[in-house]
């Protein structure tokens, strides 16, 4: 007897587990072929260029001061944990390498990822779904216009051309920031730092891979963030829900790309 | 939102954005990759280059001429085969001697040239024959309690 | 006024997954008419709009708005055909993020060439028609519940469409502005030789307006008539539905085991 129910909880358990996995890998194609369409609809963001640079004003301008302070406060902290760790191997100098080093391969493109998952991307999802919910896209689509071509392409393309200029402009930012803390407050000298900086940070390997990454991650946030929000049930807890979701799925989808991005890059070189 | 406002804001974040790629791309990385068309390449032995890496750069007395463009091990001389990209401009005689050093005592290690007196010049895929090994801290170490112990045996 | 017949619905069946919705309706609205489609809360009424709108497709029988099938067009031939419809969605359906001149001037600016000072006398033209002439420049938000109704519908009204279809155009409006919503509808039908689909069930109000009635019950059309005919209908279930009464052939009680059972008075039970 008690074996039986013992039985029947784990074949309930193994069943939730099958029906996630099922559902996940179902939302996963579902995420693809949105992807898919979004990329066929987008004639018009280009042809109507204006669309675009409106979204643009909503996902690039609007995260600006969240990605300029950030990225200034975490090359202070950069400079500061930085020169504290080097003073004690003498190396004070490869302070500015440190910095730079970190922030355009890493930290620039991950950090204004995340911060623009969060910023832009909720934004983005909120809107979608509460213009879903109030039937605003089926209106549209009564009207003969493609919800695809008209509200999601814009935003799509507004996404992935913001996010490379905010990466750069959060690690030129965190530069800053590190020069500040570095040069101007505990010292080191400022023809060291830039020209350490510049002697160890290659163009190819490390600025362009920074901004390959951080192409990646737009396309990536956006996605998530138009899917979320356009497959989102239309309720007030659907988007609420696909709030969250976006948030946090595209922070995860964030970290483990730049994972593979960082492997392929940076690995397979040496 | 009036429209003209809208477009002159994206217009000057583009515009910021362009700028800080052109700040990481001029003030804060240099284009170390020499490209192929004005250089030539050059292959040293080591016995042992200790932790030089590719991409690090060649010097000779003190200036960049050129980046480890490979570092190989060959199997029947046992020996650690490395090629230099040398740029075009900079020529170097055939008795040029190459030599593993470090900047600092943790630096980047290097490899540092040091220019003979042969008339002719190194060529496309010439062979540096006078090479000088990396410094093993080790090593160093070892042979230098080794000499106090002899010393001290002396005595 | 000319009487031939603009939407035609023959023995149309449809489903959501395995609940169906439709079990073989047949409907004509003949141009220049107003049609009412009446029923409770959740008998299939919008999903006819659906239909005719071609957002679903009839799983048996025939939709045929003026001679096409909207349901067998591809998407190009769909779109034109929408383009000779408007909606009227249930709470308006504003794009929140445009003016209600811009609302208004949408299907203009996304369909026609027009010059821009042309498409200004257009949604000014309709926006007059509507009464709202002067609130052009305020946002959807600032509307109250009637007025963007009213805007929803000069938006509907603004490509001169051959059928305009209205889902619930009395929902949550004061005695006022539903007076208003309702002569407007007759009017604009009149004046710009529109066909008129109302989904609605609000008897009295819509009773006084539309020419023709048709009421769905679980799938089919269970009565219909003029006006003056439904009001005199002896049916039981439209006799209910215009008096409003509470118990009759649809029941106050959602289907349930017996009472007794559910209380554990039953006899099995103990």
């Amino acid at each position: 007897m008690i074996l039986g129910w013992e039985r029947e909880v784990l074949k309930q358990a193994i069943e939730n587990l099958g029906n996630h996995t099922i559902q996940g890998v179902w939302r996963i194609g579902f995420a693809c072929r949105f992807f898919l369409a979004v990329l066929l609809h987008s004639g018009t963001a280009f042809r109507r260029f204006g669309l675009t640079i409106r979204e643009m004003y909503f996902t690039g301008v609007l995260s600006l001061i969240i990605i300029l302070v950030s990225g200034l406060f975490v090359g202070m902290v950069l400079g500061l944990q930085g020169y504290e760790t080097l003073q004690r191997y003498g190396s004070e100098s490869a302070l500015g390498t440190l910095v730079a080093l970190s922030l355009v391969r890493e930290l620039g493109p991950v950090l204004a990822g995340l911060l623009f998952a969060s910023r832009a991307g909720s934004a983005i999802t909120a809107e979608i779904g509460l213009m879903k919910t109030t039937e605003q896209l089926s209106a549209m689509e009564m009207m003969a216009v493609d919800p695809l071509a008209r509200v999601v392409a814009p935003r799509f393309w507004a996404g992935v051309i913001s996010m490379p200029l905010l990466a750069a402009l959060f690690s030129a930012m965190g530069i800053l920031g590190g020069y500040l803390v570095g040069v101007r407050l505990i010292g080191v000298d400022e023809g060291t730092f830039w020209s350490q900086m510049q002697g160890s940070v290659d163009f190819t390997q490390d600025i362009l891979n920074g901004v390959i990454k951080s192409v990646v991650f737009g396309l990536a946030v956006t996605t998530i963030a138009l899917f979320e929000g356009y497959d989102a049930p239309p309720t007030a807890e659907g988007v609420s829900g696909a709030t969250t979701r976006t948030v946090v799925t595209s922070s995860l989808v964030v970290l483990a790309l730049d994972f593979v991005l960082t492997a392929f890059m940076f690995r397979g070189l040496n | 939102m009036n429209r003209t406002v809208l477009d002159l804001w994206v217009g000057l974040f583009v515009i910021a954005g362009i700028g800080a790629l052109l700040f990481l791309a001029l003030k804060v990385g240099s284009t170390s990759t020499i490209n192929a068309a004005d250089s030539y390449e050059v292959t040293a032995d080591f016995q042992n280059i200790g932790g030089l890496k590719p991409r690090a750069p060649v010097k000779s007395a003190g200036v960049v001429v050129g980046r480890v463009a490979d570092i190989r091990f060959d199997n029947e001389k046992y020996e650690a085969v490395v090629t230099l990209r040398l740029a075009n401009r900079y020529a170097f005689p055939k008795d040029t001697s190459a030599a593993i050093m470090t900047s600092g005592l943790l630096g980047e290690q290097y490899v540092g040239l040091e220019a003979g007196g042969d008339s002719q010049k190194l060529k496309d895929q010439d062979r540096i024959m006078i090479t000088q090994d990396a410094v093993v801290l080790e090593n160093l170490i070892g042979q230098f309690l080794y000499g106090k112990a002899q010393e001290g045996a002396a005595k | 006024m000319q009487h031939d017949t603009l939407v035609e619905i023959e023995n149309a069946v449809f489903g959501y997954g395995a609940r169906p919705v439709l079990k073989g309706v047949n409907l004509t609205a003949k141009r220049g008419q107003v049609v009412a489609i009446m029923g409770s809360s959740g008998c299939g009424k919008t999903t006819l709009l659906r239909l005719i709108g071609g957002q679903i497709k009839a799983s048996q029988g025939t939709v045929r708005v003026a001679g096409e099938s909207p349901g067998e067009l591809d998407r190009t031939g769909l779109y034109r055909l929408r383009r000779k419809m408007g909606m009227l969605f249930q709470f308006g359906a504003l794009f929140t993020d445009m003016s209600a001149f811009d609302n208004v001037a949408f299907q203009l600016r996304e369909h026609t060439d027009l010059p821009e000072d042309a498409i200004r006398d257009l949604v000014l033209m309709k926006l007059h028609a509507v009464g709202l002439r002067g609130a052009a420049h305020l946002m959807p938000a600032e509307l109250s519940g009637g007025m963007a109704r009213r805007v929803a519908l000069a938006r509907a009204i603004a490509l001169e469409p051959m059928l305009v279809m209205y889902d619930e155009p009395f929902a949550g409006l004061d005695p006022i502005s539903l007076g208003v919503t309702g002569n407007l509808i007759r009017r604009l039908t009149d004046t710009l030789g529109l066909t008129s689909l109302v989904v609605t069930h609000d008897v009295q109000e819509s009773l006084k307006i539309v020419d023709y009635v048709y009421f769905v019950s679980e799938g089919v059309i269970m009565a219909e008539g003029t006006a003056a005919e439904i009001r005199a209908s002896g049916l039981p279930y439209v006799h209910q539905f215009v008096h409003g009464e509470s118990d009759g052939p649809v029941p106050f009680h959602y289907p349930a085991r017996p009472y007794a059972d559910d209380l554990g008075l039953g006899e099995g039970s103990a």
